[in-house]
């Protein structure tokens, strides 16, 4: 069974660690740096980047989850995928800088402008996690606004990229795990045992 | 049967409190404050006009902020923006869903402006927050519509005395219908004056179906971890920051607290430089007409 960490600083980190449990992993919540060294994937949960990014620097875990995604996967919805990105707007701020995407900030706007939708994600993620529509919770969602070289996208809303991966790690826009869907969840635990397959 | 808090528009709602779990909602009355708050990591902050300890200091009526004073808020921090309306001015929570806050807090702080009905809050896109003292209240509210729940406590009393009584009270109670029969949840219903719909839920989840945050009277980083021990999935702070000889410093120890509710190491690193906390008040002597928290019911 894999052992997943998930960041539970603040945010919404209990629903992350029922959806990994569902999918058949085991989840631990990590509060400091000593606790990554169990896991072998992260999950950074949704919540605000900014309190994240104060408890990060202030416990010295910035650094170690820096360290932690040279070598492991990280999976990071709404403000995980901002603490992801290698450019943050609205405003500019630190982020781990692991995937090669810009972000921009409550790019949707204020809480009223908040909605689920149903997507039809790209044929890439059909054939890789199944078939069939995918609910996305966006609150105060970030928009990616530049993808890399080396970003392949899962799944778009209204033309912007919400669902992508680059390397090893994954990021969402959205937050898979507030849906009972539990693909997204299933694709990254997949895409550990793919790596780990590669590597071993 | 139709389940209210399954349909999409009342989970967008739940879905920003489920963000701000684990963090600490912090009142502001400047910009100035709401940039202090943000970085010392408060994941939301409260706008008004007064923080409470002043309103009870002051007497009148206090209403809904200055829309000015909002608006200076909300643009000087990223994070959510919260704004407090009168219980059941239903008019002052329209201009506030107008001006685009994140959250409205129909709050027992303010004045009541009616002491008979609370505001349909069903009816509103943006979500609501309520408080409660004990179960039955919490479930009327989400009935409502209120989207997350936060234990009233004694508002601007810097003790933190009925915050613990009441998610005592509301945890108390929620445990106490989980071993009830099945049969045995109408009379219960009808003993806290809420929705049946909502009991039987509550009953098969052992929990609230909306997020349960805890308010009024927290002080120090210690008070903060207490009522997270005790059930709180987040935590508001009044005038425990601002009316502090050290509002940044109390400010980061509370955020840090309430990240590290459970590991006293954590907690006594929190605490160690923090000087005296905001003056507080024994509530046994404070007249019951002066209780923010009757206000409701």
């Amino acid at each position: 069974m894999r052992i997943v960490g998930v960041l539970a600083l603040q945010g919404d980190f209990e629903a992350h660690a029922r959806a990994l449990e569902q999918v058949g992993a085991r989840p631990v919540l990590v509060r400091k740096a000593a606790e990554l060294d169990a896991a072998e994937a992260l999950v950074i949960p949704g919540g605000e980047s900014t309190t994240m990014l104060r408890l990060l620097e202030d416990e010295g875990l910035f650094e170690a989850l820096r360290a932690f995604g040279r070598e492991r996967p990280i999976f990071g919805t709404c403000a995980g995928a901002i603490l992801l990105a290698t450019e943050v707007t609205n405003p500019t701020q630190s982020s781990l800088g692991l995937m090669d995407i810009a972000v921009e900030r409550n790019a949707y706007g204020r809480q009223i402008e908040s909605r689920i939708v149903r997507l039809a994600p790209e044929p890439e993620f059909a054939r890789e996690a199944g078939d069939g529509a995918l609910e996305a919770v966006f609150i105060r969602a970030p928009i990616i606004r530049r993808t890399g070289p080396g970003v392949r996208v899962y799944a778009r809303y209204l033309g912007d990229p919400v669902l992508v991966a680059h390397g090893r790690h994954m990021a969402a826009t959205f937050h898979p795990e507030l849906s009972s869907d539990r693909r997204v969840h299933r694709l990254f635990l997949e895409r550990i045992e793919a790596g780990n397959a590669r590597a071993g | 049967m139709y389940l209210m808090y399954l349909d999409d528009a009342f989970r967008v709602k739940v879905g920003l409190a489920e963000m701000l779990k684990g963090g600490v909602i912090m009142d502001v009355t400047n910009a100035e404050q709401a940039r202090i708050a943000e970085k010392a990591g408060a994941v939301a902050v409260m706008a008004l006009e007064r923080v409470p300890a002043d309103i009870r200091r002051e007497g009148g009526v206090a209403r809904m902020a200055p829309i000015r004073k909002i608006r200076e808020i909300m643009e000087a921090v990223s994070i959510p923006v919260m704004a407090k309306c009168r219980i059941g001015h239903f008019a002052e929570a329209q201009i506030l869903e107008a001006l685009g806050v994140d959250y409205i807090d129909e709050s027992e702080v303010l004045t009541p402006a009616d002491e008979e009905h609370h505001v349909d809050k069903r009816a509103f896109k943006v979500p609501f927050v309520c408080g409660a003292r004990n179960l039955g209240e919490a479930l009327r509210r989400i009935a409502e519509g209120a989207a997350m729940i936060r234990t009233k406590g004694e508002a601007g009393s810097g003790n933190v005395v009925e915050a613990v009584r009441h998610m005592r009270a509301i945890q108390r109670e929620i445990r106490q219908l989980t071993v009830l029969g099945k049969e045995e949840l109408a009379a219960e219903a009808k003993r806290l004056g809420a929705p049946l719909e909502l009991v039987q839920w509550v009953a098969e989840h052992g929990k609230l179906p909306v997020p349960n945050f805890s308010a009024g009277g927290i002080a120090t980083p210690a008070d903060a971890a207490l009522v997270m021990q005790l059930g709180a999935e987040a935590v508001f702070v009044g005038s425990g920051i601002f009316k502090s000889e050290d509002p940044e410093a109390r400010a980061r120890a509370i955020v840090k607290a309430v990240t590290y509710f459970d590991d006293p190491q954590k907690l006594l690193e929190a605490s160690e430089e923090l000087g005296m906390g905001m003056p507080g008040l024994d509530l046994t002597q404070l007249p019951e007409s002066e209780r923010l928290a009757v206000r409701g019911w």
